[in-house]
């Protein structure tokens, strides 16, 4: 880790968003993670992410259980809400927060440890759930907070950092959000921030369940020769799919694509999510064939990035649930026990 | 763009601003460190062989160092480079054992040094430990030139001034003063193995205006007069005065008369405020004494009863931008009239060699200033060397100092046989890494986030009563330590080595200052548009990696980079280390024996 504090002063240059504040509002304290982290670059992407979308810290809840990743939140949105949770428990945690106020942006981040082992259970049923909110894996393969062991979506046949290989098939986190009902599913890189940037903006502004599934290597434990989560490996197998960019109301659109490889999507606060199609054959809208795809890719191979699937129509928990508009938290005693005439009318209206 | 050379000298030299905009060259980040150790014998010497009067200058300089200090663009003031220099000198100890020893066997050659100023001063003590015999001559009847004549004292105390005039001096150079040098061809007759030629420019420029002959009793140079006073043949003034002219003689004038009893003292100056040669800190003094400055007022006419000097007329002008540069022109208001009884005139000077005949092999330009080469400082003359105020114009010490190494370096080539051009000896770079430990730096790399400290002032009565009182009292150990601390270090450079970077961004996220991008190359100006943050500031050079296993390359502005080494503290494979670059400036200790 690092002891020196990263120091208050900025670029004179440094751009200010439409709320008055600057990226470096949106930090957190400096990391401990370990020097070149992919996690950092993630935590990084975040706070250039919620910049750009000016809106202000206090707005946010940062939810996370226990490992490498879950220790992120601290890195980030200094200024926001946070709750650092059980192993593998922060679903819980997250449907509860999101439940109790659905104004905030709900923030999950979680490892391949905490999703795919421990907490693998929770991971499953927040999706079913859809709980409105950004859930990002920094997938690295490898227990790093313990030196070093397989996770439970380290690919067969890759081998640790002594050389010995991994007998048992990986959980792919991307494959199992599309079958149980995730309506925002992508894939991406912690060291191309081009492209997780504008993921996360969509995720954002997603309504309904958002995974980022994003490869993050560990430079400590699982970033040699014999790994398929290095940086060196990930940079020379990965095949972007869709690119995706999103376009607030108030933002020109300036670059223009090539006709018939641009999908674009009204996303709920009139904001538009371009998609560009960066291979023939892929669909981001069919679930299916996104799956398919997926699967393939990974018996090849190939780490495919970027939004995979995204159901432009999609429902959250709330809508499921017929919740009321007010936020949870903020119902008092008098919307809460409207009085016995209220008590009766419910009762008339069983008999 | 290409892959940056790190290893010319030039370019991280260039990145220690303070460094690179000190005519001297004194390695500025260096000798701050030693004050916030607290080594201030130390900090003292590395200042003494750079520019030979660390006392003097931290009381008097220029200060080219301070508007490029990188914290003007980090954060608005610079550091107070030159009040810590006088931190150093202020609380030194014995330098004795510093001190570079002169042989007594002399080797035979002899040098000439022709005024007793700082650059004469400085060329003797580059020469004295090589075995030259100096001889210094100089008009006035001690050493120290302007120093001694035209700073007053309430600036540059006596002792400050005397002890390193005097240091120099016991070094071994035969003084003789009092020695008014009516001919360079005389001198020449001596037959000395070379001359240094360093009478600064002493001649104050004058008004012919209507009315000036008329008064000129009650006329002063501005120079002369403070020479006058230095010297102790003036010690009052009396009555109004107006000085004339906007530079640093004119703030002394004022500044001197108000403590030598004037009645009112008044600055009238013909250009605008802000273009006024003075220093910054030197027009705030003399404000905050009370003395009004006038700007955009050129005098017209002299106005006198029977030679009895009323006062002066002056025309309003007002300045205008025309084709980039600045015009005056009358704003139609009606002239006015400044009543005094002296007028002080600090209107600029000149280096003057009447005594130098013409037809002695030194040429001179339509300037009547002497034909040298920049670098050498060699007049067309292959045995006389010019430096200081003489060599380019009214300049300052520290390039006084400047000019004297490069001359000192020029005469002992030429008195060896040597060409003094091409067998210069070469510019060098050491780059040391910095790295102890994981997370230990031999620097303090923390950023230090405070404001620049402001420097106590005498009290202001006490002062204004007594010439020698001197104004400033200077930072004490506990300022100057926290005054150091402000320092970014810019001498201890990020340096990166392609072959071991995994382009894994953790400097890019790190940088508080966004000065790092990895990116596609470019052609410059493509590529200063397209960095994490704009490059703006073209006078930053930009530095640019080789290729890297994407292809991309990394480019770092240097233009606001803090120095605080938080890129290679995140770095996973040392790609980035914080070396300390040392520049070697040639100079005459380069050759020690």
């Amino acid at each position: 880790m690092t002891f020196v504090p990263k120091p208050k002063v900025r670029h004179p240059l440094l751009e200010f968003n439409e709320i008055g504040l600057t990226r470096r509002d949106y930090e957190g304290s400096v990391s401990t993670l370990c020097a070149g982290c992919g996690h950092d670059s993630v935590s990084a992407a975040i706070t250039i992410a919620c910049n750009e979308m000016s809106i202000p810290p206090h707005r946010f809840a940062k939810l996370s259980g226990i490992g490498c990743s879950s220790k992120t939140p601290s890195y980030f949105l200094g200024a926001s809400h946070g709750f650092n949770s059980v192993h593998g428990r922060m679903p819980s945690v997250a449907t509860g927060a999101n439940l109790a106020n659905h104004e905030l942006y709900c923030i999950g981040v979680s490892g391949d440890g905490d999703s795919a082992s421990i907490g693998v259970g929770q991971f499953a049923h927040i999706v079913r759930r859809k709980v409105n909110m950004l859930y990002i894996v920094d997938n690295n393969g490898t227990y790093g907070l313990t030196k070093g062991q397989f996770s439970a979506t380290n690919d067969r046949g890759s081998t640790s950092k002594r050389g010995v290989p991994n007998l048992y098939s990986p959980i792919d986190l991307v494959s199992m959000a599309l079958q149980v009902g995730a309506s925002f599913v992508a894939r991406s890189f912690s060291g191309d921030k081009t492209q997780l940037v504008p993921l996360i903006k969509a995720a954002l502004m997603h309504k309904g369940f958002a995974f980022i599934d994003v490869i993050s290597p560990c430079v400590m434990f699982n970033n040699h020769n014999g790994s398929t989560k290095s940086y060196q490996y990930v940079r020379e197998h990965t095949a972007a799919m869709v690119d995706a960019q999103l376009i607030t109301p108030h933002e020109e659109i300036s670059v223009e694509y090539a006709p018939g490889t641009v999908k674009e999507v009204d996303m709920p606060d009139g904001s538009l999510l371009r998609l560009r199609k960066l291979s023939e054959t892929y669909d981001p809208h069919d679930r299916i064939g996104a799956l398919n795809h997926v699967q393939r890719a990974q018996e090849q191979g190939d780490v495919i990035t970027g939004l995979l699937y995204v159901d432009p129509i999609a429902s959250d928990l709330h809508e499921v649930l017929e919740t009321t508009s007010t936020p949870l938290n903020q119902l008092v005693e008098s919307d809460l026990c409207p009085g016995s005439e209220a008590l009766d009318g419910v009762n008339a209206s069983f008999r | 763009m290409n892959p940056t050379d790190i290893h010319a000298p030039a370019y991280f030299h260039k990145v220690v601003d303070c460094q690179w905009a000190c005519p001297a060259h004194t390695p500025v980040p260096e000798y701050i460190r030693m004050i916030a150790a607290g080594r201030y014998t130390e900090a003292y010497m590395i200042n003494w062989e750079s520019n030979v009067f660390p006392g003097i200058l931290g009381r008097t300089c220029d200060r080219p160092c301070e508007p490029a200090c990188r914290r003007v663009r980090t954060e608005e003031k610079p550091v107070a480079i030159c009040r810590l220099k006088r931190v150093a000198a202020d609380h030194k100890g014995d330098i004795e054992a510093y001190l570079p020893h002169v042989p007594t066997t002399k080797n035979g050659k002899r040098i000439a040094l022709l005024g007793a100023g700082p650059a004469s001063l400085a060329v003797a003590r580059d020469l004295l430990p090589f075995g030259y015999e100096i001889d210094m001559f100089d008009r006035d009847p001690a050493g120290g030139g302007m120093m001694r004549s035209q700073i007053p004292a309430f600036r540059l105390p006596a002792d400050v001034l005397e002890e390193e005039v005097d240091l120099i001096v016991n070094m071994g150079v035969n003084a003789t003063y009092n020695y008014e040098i009516k001919s360079m061809k005389a001198m020449l007759e001596m037959n000395y193995d070379a001359y240094f030629v360093g009478t600064g420019a002493p001649r104050g420029r004058d008004l012919d205006l209507p009315g000036r002959q008329e008064v000129d009793e009650h006329i002063s140079i501005g120079i002369d007069w403070l020479s006058s006073v230095a010297f102790g043949h003036t010690s009052s003034i009396s009555g109004k005065v107006i000085v004339m002219g906007g530079g640093n003689t004119a703030m002394d004038c004022c500044r001197t008369s108000k403590r030598l009893g004037a009645e009112s003292v008044t600055v009238v100056v013909r250009s605008g405020f802000e273009v006024m040669k003075a220093s910054e800190w030197e027009k705030e003094d003399a404000m905050s004494e009370g003395i009004p400055i006038i700007n955009n007022r050129p005098p017209k006419e002299f106005v006198h009863e029977n030679g009895k000097l009323k006062g002066v007329i002056f025309e309003c002008v007002k300045p205008v931008e025309q084709d980039g540069r600045l015009k005056y022109i009358p704003t139609g208001e009606p002239d006015v009239f400044i009543e005094c009884d002296h007028i002080l005139m600090a209107i600029g000077q000149e280096n003057h060699c009447p005594w130098i005949e013409r037809d002695i092999g030194i040429e001179f330009d339509k300037w009547d200033c002497p034909i040298l080469d920049e670098v050498t400082l060699q007049s067309t003359h292959p045995k006389i060397f010019f430096g200081g105020d003489s060599a380019f114009g009214p300049e300052n010490i520290i390039w006084a100092s400047a000019h004297a190494h490069q001359a000192a370096i020029s005469i002992h080539l030429a008195c060896q046989g040597k060409d003094p051009k091409d067998e210069r000896p070469p510019e060098g770079l050491n780059l040391i890494s910095q790295k102890m430990g994981v997370h230990e730096w031999s620097y303090d790399a923390e950023h230090d986030a405070s404001k620049r400290f402001i420097v106590p002032h005498a009290n202001r009565s006490r002062s204004l009563d007594n010439i020698k009182v001197e104004v400033e009292l200077g930072f004490d150990e506990l300022l100057g330590s926290r005054e150091a601390q402000r320092c970014l270090n810019c001498d201890v450079q990020t340096v990166f080595t392609e072959r071991l970077c995994i382009e894994c961004d953790a400097c890019v996220d790190i940088c508080p200052m966004d000065c790092i991008t990895f990116t596609n190359n470019a052609e410059e100006e493509a590529l200063r548009d397209y960095l994490t943050a704009p490059a703006k500031n073209l006078e930053q050079a930009l530095y640019v990696s080789d290729d890297l296993e994407t292809g991309r390359v990394m480019v770092k502005d240097e233009d606001v980079c803090l120095h605080c080494g938080l890129c290679a503290e995140r770095c996973p494979t040392n790609a980035w280390d914080m070396q300390k670059s040392v520049i070697h400036i040639p100079q005459l200790g380069s050759y020690a024996e």
